[in-house]
Order: C-alpha cells, then structure tokens, then sequence
C-alpha cells in the first residue's frame, strides 16, 4: 500500500496518495481546475498555467501550477483564492489577445467575465495555437514518432515539422489534432486522403475490404503492425466489421 | 610538464620547487591579454614583446607572462611590471621595446603610466591605482601573477593545496561544514547558501550524482565569469573537485556559454592538463577518489543559464526550464541529484578551504561574506571587472573605483542584475551592495553586471531595450512570460513613441505582478524588475512621455526635435561634415548652418560633436 499524506483543498480536508498532483487530487475529488496544456495520459509540462492554485506552507503563501506540484502532508490548497483568480484571469486576457478569434479561448475567458482584452486593439493577433506543445509531446511520448517539434524561442517559437518541411515521421494518425485543446490543428479525410496541412502532409487511406470505409491512414496502420508484429493484412477490415 | 602527481606530499615538493624557479628575481613583465584587451591591441603587443625578446635573447634576464584579464579593461592593454607592480596602460606595438629597455634598467616611462583624469597625477603602482586601491581582489587578484594557460604557474601560487588538503585531511562533512560557515552565498545571482545547497545533495538519495559550473553568463555587458575562466581556469576546477568530494559526485560538467572560445579554450586545456598531472581522473593525489570533467558548449540561449534549462540544455533537450517544486539537488540533471554553482562561486572554494571559514566571513558584512565581482559597464569612466567586498556602497564602486561619470555629466542611475534587474537612481546611491539590499530596493545582484546611466539616458527607453532583449530570450514555454513581456514590451513602446496612454502604468504594474506570480521559472518572474524599478524611482519620466508627449532626455526620437541655436553656432561646418543623411547645410563662414528637417533622422551625431553647444534638443 502506497503512502498517503492529508491536505486541504479549498478548506476540506482530503486523504492522497504520495506521488500524486494537486490537479489529480483535486480531479478524483470533483474539484475543477481549468486547464488547457494538460492530458492525463501526457507528462505534465506547465506552460498554460491555467490550472495555478495557491499554497500556504507555514507563513508563505504562493502560485504554483496544480498539473506539477506534488501533494505533501498538511499542504494548504485553494483552487479559487482571489489571487488566482486575478491572475487566471491576468492569463486569459493575455490568451484572448493572442487568440483573439479563437471560440475555445473567447468561452474561457467568457467565463471569467472578459469579453475583451485589456491591450489596445492593434496589438491583437488571430492565432488559434497557445503554443501548449500538446501535440507535439503527444507525437513523442503517445505515438512514439516526434514526427514534429517546437522550434524557436521566446515569441516566436511554435510547433512546426524538422526543418519546416513535410513531417516525414508522420503516420497521419491524427492524435495532435485530438489533442489540440483549441482546435488550432486542421486535419481533413476526403477522397481516400488524408491531410493535416500543418505539418505539410498527405497519406493515403486504407478501405475496408468489407464495408467499404475508409477508416485510418496506410502509414499508421503499417506503423502499428511493424510495431505489434501483426500478420500482413490485419488490418484489410475496419474495427466495425471485425 | 611535470609527471604525475601522487599525493599531497608529491604537490608539495613541486609546488616549493616551481616557486623557487630560477626565474623568480628577474624582472616580469604581464601583458594583459584577456578578451576585452584583445580588440585594443594586446594580440600584436604580445606578439611584438615575444619577438624582441627573442631577437636580443633576453631570456635569461626577463620573464614574460601572457595573462588573463586584469580588470581594468578601460586602459587596455595592460602591463605590470615587477618588481615595483608598474602599471602601464594603452600600450602600442611601438612601445614595447621601450618597455623591456627600461624594464632592464629598472627605470619608468612616464607616459605610459595612469594619470588622473581629473589632477593630471601620475600613478605608477598598480595598488596605488583608484581602481584597484578600492578593491578586495581575493578571487580575481591571481589573473595578473599567472599565465592561464599553464598549470605550472597556478601550482606555483599555490595552487591545488586546497583541493590536497580537503582530500588528504578533510572528510565531506567538515568540507561542507566549513563552506556553510564561511556563509558563502551562490554568486549566480539567487544568493542560496552553497553549504546547504552542498549538504542537500549529499544527502538526497541516489548513487550517481553531478555537481556542474554554470558558465553561461549571458547578460548584456557582464563578462565577470568570462574574466575568471579564462583568466584563472584552475581555480574554477580547483573548486569544483573539492564540491565533487564533499558532495560525493564523480562527474562534473562545465556548461560554457558558446559566445567565450577563450574561455572555452583555457578551460579544456586546464582539464587536460589536470588530468594528466593526476589531479583530475582515478585516484586523484593517491586519495581513492575518482572525479572526471566534461566541457559543454552552449547554444546561445540566454535562459540556459537558468539551472533547470541548463540541465536540459546537457541533456541534449530544448533548453527550457522546467518547474522547481522538486529541487535540482534532489532531481537534477538525468533526474539524479545535481548541484549547480555558478564560476563565481566555485573560485571561492579553494580560498575558503585554505584560509578557513572565519576568514572568508571576516570580509563583507553579516549574511552577505565575502568579495563580489562585477562588470562595471556604461557612462563611468573607468569600465572593467571589479571585485568588492560585499557591503560597500554603490557610491564607492561608481565614483571612487569607476572615477564619476564620463564627460562630466551627471549620475542618473546605475542598473544591477543584468536585463531582470532593476534601475537605481541617485537617492539610493549610498545603499549597501549586498544580495538583501539590492534585492529590497527592487534590483537583484544578478551575476553582477553593473550599468552606469547619465542624464543622456531615457528610463523609459531602457526598460524597453531590456524587455526586448527578455522577449527574444524568454524561452516561450509559459504564457505569462512569452505573451507578457511582449505586451509589456508593446505598450512601453508606444509610450516612447508618444502612444501612451492613461491607465498604461497601471496595466504595466498589473501585468508585472501576474508575471511575478505566476511564471514558470525565474526568467520570467523577475522580468517586471527594469519596469517597476524605473516606474518607481523615474514616474516622473514615464509621465512627461505619457502626458506631455516629451522625452526629458531627449531620447525617443519621435518625441524629440534638433534645432540650431544660431546665437551660438560659428558656422565650423563640422555638424555639417558628419551628418549622415545631409540634413545640415553650411551657409558659408561665421554664418549659422542650416538644419532640414524633413532630412534629419534624430541620430544625435551633430549633437555629439558640437563644441559649443549650438544643438538643441527639444
């Protein structure tokens, strides 16, 4: 049986298992905390700071991201003081200036009560990506490709493909585009093809020797039989028909 | 190059025989050649000593020694002379046959000696120096008596005993026992207490584990780490072997920046020639203990100094900084227990471990011990590497080492702690420099770069220029930090431009305090110091370009405007002769010259170079 410790959140006191995060904690409680670069099944990396909550240990209290920090006996916890709430809301004025016209953003910042920015209008960009790097530590530590990666820094970095040209370790599964959490990643099936144009690519689809759909990239499902050392034509028919 | 060195005993004997060296009693001259006296000249100055030594076989009654940087950088290059510690500055290719002439003479040239700018007196020691007069060099101080590039000459001075005698007399515990007690506090700007940062690693859990130098000094216009590495290489190493034993760490790394090929250089050759004295590798001094070093190049971003980017950085990973709530000395590098110290720090062990923690703690004040080096950079008129004891007044360091302001212009502020510190106007001149001082007026100590400003600089307009700097080298993982600073960078922008608008202080403070709170690492959460120091101590700036449209110090170029004052205008033509985009017309002798505005791109020359104050700046 694993260690357990005993902390506070938002005033009530809960029994955790040592190793866990707040977030995690707060999460198998029903306690939400907003989030945007996490997913349970991705290491968590603090970029979005949306999930920040505030600590007292002895006579200090401070900001931390909740997706790192590690749960410790008689840790004081509040998910919603007035000063994360500032600043929670600090982070999506800054966000909706980046994303102005980004629906995903506009509603969380709807629901802190910002319609819009605080900035001057000429200093709104249109992008729809946070630079979360979701997609691309999905690609790496989910898919196992690091098909593409975040370039540059400061302003200017952003999740692009090696070299900016066609991801060639992409297998088209499509994991980033379900991962992005503000839909800043298009990908289209139409005509037995696949494409995600940020990352410059195009696979074909296999069809489905019985029903006739087109369910999942060649490359991907190569990808998987090499990996499993599945039988050639495993996978002829769609999960459905089998 | 002396053969293996197998104990204490054996470092010794050598070190007592390289010190009585035939060459001790002949005269020596040390010629600066340290990165910052290379673009004056000292490369050819060496080269021309070098070959009229060997053209009049001199050898034998002359030494000469290529050294690191001595400091003062301003009058480079430099030469000491001994006996008689001379201090030549400027010196040419011309002069050098002069100087070993005189040298052997025992006799002075009085030009090439210091004169006060102000009293026209010659100075010929260098301890006499102001600059040097006022300064604790206990870390820097051996730049000038060896040649960094020979190990002979560290050993010589002494070199290596400290790392002997905690290896021979010492157990960890007493090593760390005595570094906590000398109360030496990491010199990389966070002031966290080396001992205890020693201690923790020992004692977190773990079988391997690293103890690495952080050389990526990156700050604009600080270069102390740079002066110490490729000026006194060994002791960096000395240090860090000494960590390694009392931390028990087998493998070190030295993370340099890869804008330092010098000292890059000099610190791969002291490894080399460590290990192959046995100082370095298996069995170091017949001790048992084992320790090896690798050098690692930087890749030029300024965040990899941070410690937690710099361990991705040797990792092969993007060198971004990763959360802190389980320390580095816990979790560090390859997810072992790694301590991190900056040059600085490491060149104090050796010291401390030789003249004892009472020592160490006799200088300085109470909770700040020991000496500090800083780059004295900007409107001062005597630039370079100083090295203070900790708690001496700003005003020292700037009008008695660094000799007032340029021109004779006036004090405006100083900034300390590289582009996250913060701007300090002349109120606060006699305020102690120590970590918890500087800390407390809204400044950090940084890794000591230290930037003299005068009346000619606009406040608003620096803090601009650093949060630009901090938005190309934020590493863009965290939003308040990548998004934050931008906008901040935007709205002081237009407020140089005459765009600002009621309520931007206001956002600027509210923008700072989020970035305080809540960025993921120290970058950012330090980044606000440039803005809310100079809208603390310069509101009254802030409020003449947002409410008047005006730049005081006639900076921002949009708010400001060149006009000629014909009453004091001779018509000399020389405003005429260096304007860039021939804006000004000579309207013939003794006439007043003529200013298009239309053509003038605010560039400042024709101000500059009048002498009689017939520009005007509005």
């Amino acid at each position: 049986m694993s260690e357990s410790v005993t902390l506070t959140i938002n005033g009530q006191k809960y029994s955790a298992e040592k190793g866990k995060t707040v977030l995690q904690v707060a999460a198998d409680n029903g306690i939400k905390i907003p989030t945007l670069c996490h997913h349970e099944e991705i290491e968590p990396y603090g970029a979005c700071r949306l999930c920040i909550v505030e600590i007292t240990r002895g006579t200090r209290n401070r900001i931390v991201t909740s997706c790192l920090y590690p749960v410790e006996e008689g840790l004081v916890v509040q998910t919603d003081s007035p000063r994360v709430v500032r600043n929670r809301k600090m982070l999506l004025d800054l966000l909706l200036a980046r994303c102005s016209e980004n629906k995903v953003i506009k509603g969380l910042a709807a629901e802190y009560g910002i319609e819009k920015p605080s900035f001057r209008e000429e200093y709104r960009e249109k992008h729809d990506c946070i630079v979360c790097g979701l997609c691309v530590r999905a690609c790496e530590q989910v898919v196992g490709v690091s098909a593409i990666s975040l370039v540059n820094r400061g302003i200017h970095k952003e999740p692009k493909p090696p070299y900016l040209e066609r991801a060639k370790a992409c297998i088209g599964c499509g994991s980033c585009f379900y991962v992005c959490p503000t839909n800043a990643i298009q990908m289209e099936d139409k005509n037995g093809i696949r494409r995600i144009d940020r990352w410059k690519v195009e696979f074909k689809l296999k069809k489905c020797s019985k029903c006739g759909i087109e369910w999942a990239p060649v490359a991907q499902l190569e990808y998987i039989r090499k990996k499993w050392d599945l039988p050639a034509g495993f996978f002829d028919i769609c999960p459905n028909c089998k | 190059m002396p053969s293996k060195i197998k104990s204490s005993r054996d470092l010794e004997k050598l070190q007592q025989a390289l010190s009585k060296k035939p060459d001790t009693g002949k005269p020596r001259i040390s010629v600066c050649n340290g990165t910052a006296c290379r673009p004056y000249g000292s490369n050819p100055v060496v080269d021309a000593f070098k070959l009229e030594i060997e053209k009049r076989a001199l050898d034998n009654q002359l030494e000469f020694k290529v050294t690191g940087c001595h400091g003062f950088c301003e009058r480079g290059p430099i030469a000491i002379i001994e006996p008689g510690n001379i201090f030549y500055q400027k010196i040419k290719v011309e002069d050098v046959a002069e100087i070993i002439e005189k040298t052997l003479k025992k006799e002075t040239i009085g030009r090439l000696l210091y004169k006060d700018p102000g009293t026209n007196l010659e100075t010929v020691k260098q301890d006499d120096l102001p600059f040097y007069r006022n300064q604790k060099r206990i870390i820097l101080g051996n730049n000038t008596r060896i040649d960094p590039t020979s190990i002979e000459d560290y050993i010589a001075i002494g070199g290596y005993s400290a790392l002997a005698k905690a290896l021979s007399t010492m157990q960890p515990e007493q090593i760390i026992d005595v570094v906590k007690q000398s109360g030496l506090r990491g010199r990389g700007g966070g002031g966290f207490l080396t001992g205890s940062k020693w201690e923790t690693c020992r004692n977190a859990h773990g079988d391997v584990k690293y103890v690495i130098v952080n050389a990526d000094e990156g700050d604009p216009g600080a270069y102390a780490n740079e002066g110490l590495l490729t000026g006194n290489p060994h002791s960096v190493l000395e240090g860090l072997i000494i960590g390694a034993f009392a931390i028990g760490s087998h493998q070190g790394y030295i993370y340099v920046r890869n804008e330092y090929p010098l000292a890059l250089k000099n610190v791969t050759t002291a490894m080399q020639q460590a290990e192959k004295l046995g100082l370095l590798g298996k069995n170091i001094l017949g001790s048992g203990f084992d320790f090896s070093v690798r050098v690692n190049r930087g890749g030029g971003a300024f965040v990899c100094g941070e410690s937690t980017a710099l361990m991705a950085s040797l990792e092969g990973k993007t060198g971004e900084p990763r959360a802190k709530y389980v320390h580095t000395v816990e979790k560090g590098l390859w997810d072992s227990p790694s301590d991190l110290n900056n040059v600085e720090t490491w060149a104090n062990i050796p010291q401390i471990i030789n003249n004892g923690a009472a020592w160490f703690s006799s200088i300085g004040t109470k909770g700040n011990t020991g000496t500090k080096i800083f780059s004295l950079t900007g409107k001062v008129n005597n630039t370079g590497l100083v090295e203070i004891p900790m708690g001496i007044k700003l005003r020292e360091i700037i009008f008695d080492i660094g000799g007032g302001i340029r021109g004779g212009k006036k004090f405006k502020a100083v900034q300390t702690g590289g582009p996250s510190g913060g701007c300090l106007p002349e109120k606060l001149i006699d305020l102690s420099v120590d970590f918890d001082e500087l800390t407390k007026a809204g400044a950090m100590m940084g890794s000591g770069g230290m930037i003299v400003m005068d009346e000619d600089n606009c406040m608003v307009d620096v803090a601009r220029y650093f949060l630009t700097f901090l938005e190309e080298e934020s590493c863009g993982k965290c939003v308040p930090c990548r998004e934050g600073i931008k906008r901040m960078r935007q709205i002081l922008n237009d407020i140089t431009e005459g765009k600002g608008r009621e309520g931007d202080l206001d956002l600027l403070k509210e923008l700072s305090s989020h970035l305080k709170d809540s960025s993921l690492c120290a970058l950012g959460g330090s980044a606000p110091n440039p803005v809310l120091t100079t809208i603390k101590y310069f509101s009254e700036e802030y409020e003449a370009h947002i409410k008047q449209k005006k730049c005081p110090a006639g900076v921002c170029k949009m708010l400001i405007q060149f006009s000629i004052i014909d009453e004091k205008c001779p018509g000399c033509g020389m405003c005429v002769k260096v304007c860039p985009s021939n804006a000004i017309t000579d309207m013939g002798k003794k006439k007043p010259v003529v200013l298009d505005q239309s053509k003038c791109i605010k560039c400042r020359t024709c101000y500059d170079i009048c002498r009689m104050g017939a520009v005007k700046i509005e």
